[in-house]
């Protein structure tokens, strides 16, 4: 470990308007070091990490680099200064293929400096074997899963040789295996005397990977520390500045009915023979790697996606096929992975995102009425207990954590029978996470079916009543509240045990 | 062993459709053209051939300018009123100077052309105004301007100067001079955008500008870029169109735009960005120029012409949208089996 930090912030402001996003922050990345970024979501860790990549200027306060103030004038200045930052959500060129996404900005040159195509596919396929991985660096960056995105990410961010390398949330969509094998690269890395800057919700991680922790609250420093002599629970009082109960407080409830029963459904290609049922009160969990189809099963019961054969039911009434409007009407709701894509329209206000699932109850005569809008979108910030400025404030300037809560309350407000909830909280901070399974435990308990995908461990054993587990598209498990342990799940899950579904 | 194969099929199913586009536009010609010579064998004729593509050319050259604007998901809807405002000024300039020669006569085409481009350009990229808008005020803008100017007069063949006239009608070689400067503006915007870096970059900017701007890409000075060269087209064009009639009012090339992006979308270049080759786009503007003259060639009522490349451009679109979800149902299939 070096003396001068490689890259560091010295007293740094930065307001958005009247929003004070971060005041006066100083941190320190060295050589041959894992620096950890910890706060909740708000707390200014996206707008640090976007300082560093020369997104956003500060108002106050230096970016220094080798001990030297420099001033990026945009992401490419931070660039060519050897920092390269892996994003939180993917940022891929769909249309290009997997290669020119990697060197989009820097492609090898032949002669007369036209692109070298045969130099970027051999580079790119020699970063996929550094990472373990195969991927086709020819194929458009289209259609790629989330995890793949990373990967993809991961390898541009490579390619760059960056002497810093920020990692805002790298895994939050990646699992067990991915998680280990990016660890493994981050620990290559530190070893090369590269300084890794790492953004992440899963203490585990932290204590997993990193050397040293600063963490933040509100946009103010709290602390920087050797992560050794911590234990979790000093991190999140750090984070969250007061004690938390116990992370996951499910209710014990009673289950009744079975509402939702999926029986041999199959889209082919993509998952097989799936069966299962959930009953009223019930949180059933599916778990399985990223890319085992557990999302995909969840569009083709809900009906954004077609599906081959079998059938679903709610309470006893088949659906059709892909008709998302059936399944609303029947009783269905679906919060997808994907907030800023699939559950929001990140432009229009709270109280719209609210209103979007029951336009029609919303009436006044042929006109949909403000008052009763606002009034309802109230309601249920009050009971998410939502943070929010004016109900009329877009949905885009809340934290992560609070989008969450609007598309639950959009969803909640249809009045479900069976609520279908992908990744419920991921890049969540725990503070927030803690609230959204207080929520889903209160509804179970007051009756609702509860389908929860996720690739959280601790949040899969804390919440589910059973946890059903998938692999290459099939079900292959289901383990009862009881029995499911971390290693009976990653056992199935990575097809280990060939229980029977 | 089998995972390699599935890759390379997949890799050569992936380049088949890209090529997919431009052959089926050239299919679609090749019969277009085979029926209607079965019909009217004059159509094959040395000089019909040499019309439509003398035809063709500059509507050629102006979907070769928009494709740029369209890749950075972006529109230019100016050019038609622009190709006008030039043919009429460059008339205006010679007339009465035969001396003034074709080089300096294309210099202020091109000139005025960029400098309509620039602003258009300067709007959309540093002021974020969407492209709809500006270009569609500029269209406007340009047209009054051209009717000020003009007064309701016309230039006349006999006033534009000789060496200028054979630039619209000679030809080199036995190829006429046109099509040539098409091909050749044609293939340097192709390869510039195929083989460099930063012509790569205005796919990148189509694809997903936000993902752009964080992979350094200077993304307004590309678009800046593409404006420019659009305008700088169609002052290009707007001096050709001179050339080839001689004889030009100031609403000469009244409509092209759509004309233009029509070609451009029926050629292949999807019009969010992101796809598409300026080949693709000529070839579009080809089909739509010889469906032009065969109509003519059939007796068939020329206003059918519009509503035929209506057609085509509603099928262009639909089919696009059809491929894109196959290749996407495509390529989410072989995750899967890579995921396990």
């Amino acid at each position: 470990m070096s003396d001068t930090p490689i890259l560091a912030l010295a007293g740094v402001s930065k307001a958005f308007g009247a929003v004070r996003a971060l005041r006066d922050v100083s941190i320190e990345l060295y050589g041959g070091a894992v620096h950890a970024l910890a706060g909740e979501n708000g707390a200014g860790k996206s707008t640090l990490v976007k300082i560093l990549a020369g997104v956003h200027r500060p108002d106050a306060g230096a970016v220094l680099l080798d001990g030297e103030p420099v001033d990026f004038h945009g992401p490419g200045d931070a660039q060519d200064a050897g920092l390269a930052v892996i994003y939180q959500e993917p940022t891929l060129f769909p249309d290009l293929s997997v290669a020119e996404n990697i060197f989009m900005g820097r492609q090898p040159r032949a002669r007369l400096g036209r692109i070298d195509r045969r130099a970027a596919r051999t580079r790119a396929g020699e970063l996929f074997a550094r990472l373990g991985v195969e991927l086709d660096p020819d194929r458009p960056a289209r259609g790629l899963s989330i995890a793949d995105q990373q990967i993809v990410e991961i390898a541009k961010a490579l390619s760059r040789d960056a002497r810093v390398l920020v990692m805002d949330e790298p895994t939050a969509a990646l699992t067990g295996a991915e998680v280990e094998r990016l660890f493994g690269v981050a620990r290559a890395l530190r070893g090369q005397g590269k300084a890794l800057l790492f953004v992440s919700h899963r203490l585990e991680e932290i204590f997993a990977l990193c050397q040293s922790v600063t963490t933040l609250r509100d946009g103010a420093l709290i602390a920087t520390e050797e992560v050794a002599g911590l234990t979790p629970d000093d991190l999140v009082r750090r984070m969250v500045g007061r004690e938390l109960g116990a992370l996951f407080p499910k209710q014990p409830t009673t289950p009744g009915d079975e509402v939702l029963s999926v029986a041999r459904l199959t889209r082919e290609g993509v998952f097989t023979d799936v069966s299962f049922g959930v009953r009223s009160g019930e949180i059933v969990a599916l778990a399985g790697l990223v890319g085992a189809g557990r999302s995909e099963v969840a569009r083709a019961v809900f009906g954004v996606d077609r599906y081959d054969a079998g059938r679903v039911e709610v309470a006893g009434t088949r659906l059709p096929v892909a008709s998302p409007t059936a399944a609303m009407a029947a009783g269905l709701a679906l919060v997808p992975e994907d907030r800023r894509q699939q559950g929001l329209v990140m432009d229009e206000s709270i109280a719209r995102n609210v209103a979007l699932t029951q336009l029609r109850s919303l009436r006044r005569g042929p006109l949909i009425s403000r008052r009763l809008e606002r009034d309802r979108a109230a309601d249920w910030a009050i009971r998410l207990r939502l943070k929010y400025t004016r109900l009329s404030d877009a949905v885009g300037v809340l934290s992560g954590g609070n989008q969450q809560k609007v598309v639950l309350a959009k969803w909640l407000a249809t009045r479900p029978s069976v609520l279908i909830v992908d990744e419920p909280t991921r890049g969540i901070d725990v503070g927030t996470k803690a609230e959204v399974h207080r929520l889903l435990s209160e509804l179970a308990a007051e009756g609702l079916a509860v389908l929860m995908i996720s690739s959280d461990l601790p949040e899969v054993l804390g919440m589910a009543d059973r946890v059903l587990v998938m692999h290459e598209g099939r079900l292959v498990a289901e383990i009862p509240r009881a029995e499911a342990t971390e290693e009976s799940v990653m056992a199935a899950a990575t097809g280990r045990t060939e229980a029977a579904a | 062993m089998s995972t390699v194969a599935a890759a390379n099929g997949g890799r050569r199913r992936a380049a088949a459709l890209w090529r997919a586009r431009e052959l089926s536009i050239l299919g679609a010609l090749v019969v277009l053209v085979a029926v209607t010579a079965a019909i009217t064998p004059d159509f094959l004729s040395a000089q019909g051939v040499k019309d439509t593509f003398l035809n063709a050319s500059i509507l050629a050259l102006l979907a070769v300018g928009q494709t740029l604007v369209v890749v950075t998901r972006n529109i230019d809807l100016s050019v038609g009123s622009l190709v006008g405002l030039v043919a009429f000024t460059s008339g205006r300039f010679v007339l009465g100077h035969p001396d003034r020669g074709v080089l300096l006569v294309v210099l202020l085409g091109v000139a005025i052309g960029a400098a309509v481009g620039l602003v258009n350009g300067a709007l959309v990229s540093f002021f974020r105004v969407p492209a709809l808008v500006v270009t569609l005020g500029m269209l406007y803008v340009i047209q009054g301007l051209d009717y000020y100017y003009a007064h309701g007069q016309q230039i006349n063949a006999a006033d534009v100067p000789a060496s200028l006239l054979n630039l619209g009608s000679g030809s080199v070689l036995g190829v006429p001079y046109l099509p040539l400067i098409t091909v050749l503006v044609m293939v340097a915007v192709g390869s510039y955008l195929r083989a460099y870096p930063s012509g790569r970059e205005f796919y990148a900017i189509g694809s997903n500008p936000d993902a752009a701007r964080l992979a350094g890409v200077p993304v307004r000075k590309r678009i800046l870029t593409a404006y420019v060269c659009s305008g700088g087209l169609a002052g290009l064009a707007g001096v050709l169109w001179l050339a080839r009639f001689g004889t030009v009012v100031a609403d000469a090339a009244n409509g092209w735009e759509l004309r233009v992006v029509a070609a451009v979308v029926v050629g292949g270049v999807a019009i969010v960005g992101g796809v598409g080759t300026v080949y693709g786009a000529a070839l579009g503007a080809l089909l739509l120029t010889t469906i032009g003259s065969a109509l003519v060639v059939l007796r068939v009522n020329p206003f059918w012409q519009d509503a035929i490349a209506g057609v085509l451009l509603l099928l262009a679109i639909s089919a696009d949208r059809l491929l894109s979800l196959r290749v996407t149902r495509a390529l989410r299939r072989r995750n899967v089996r890579h995921g396990g």
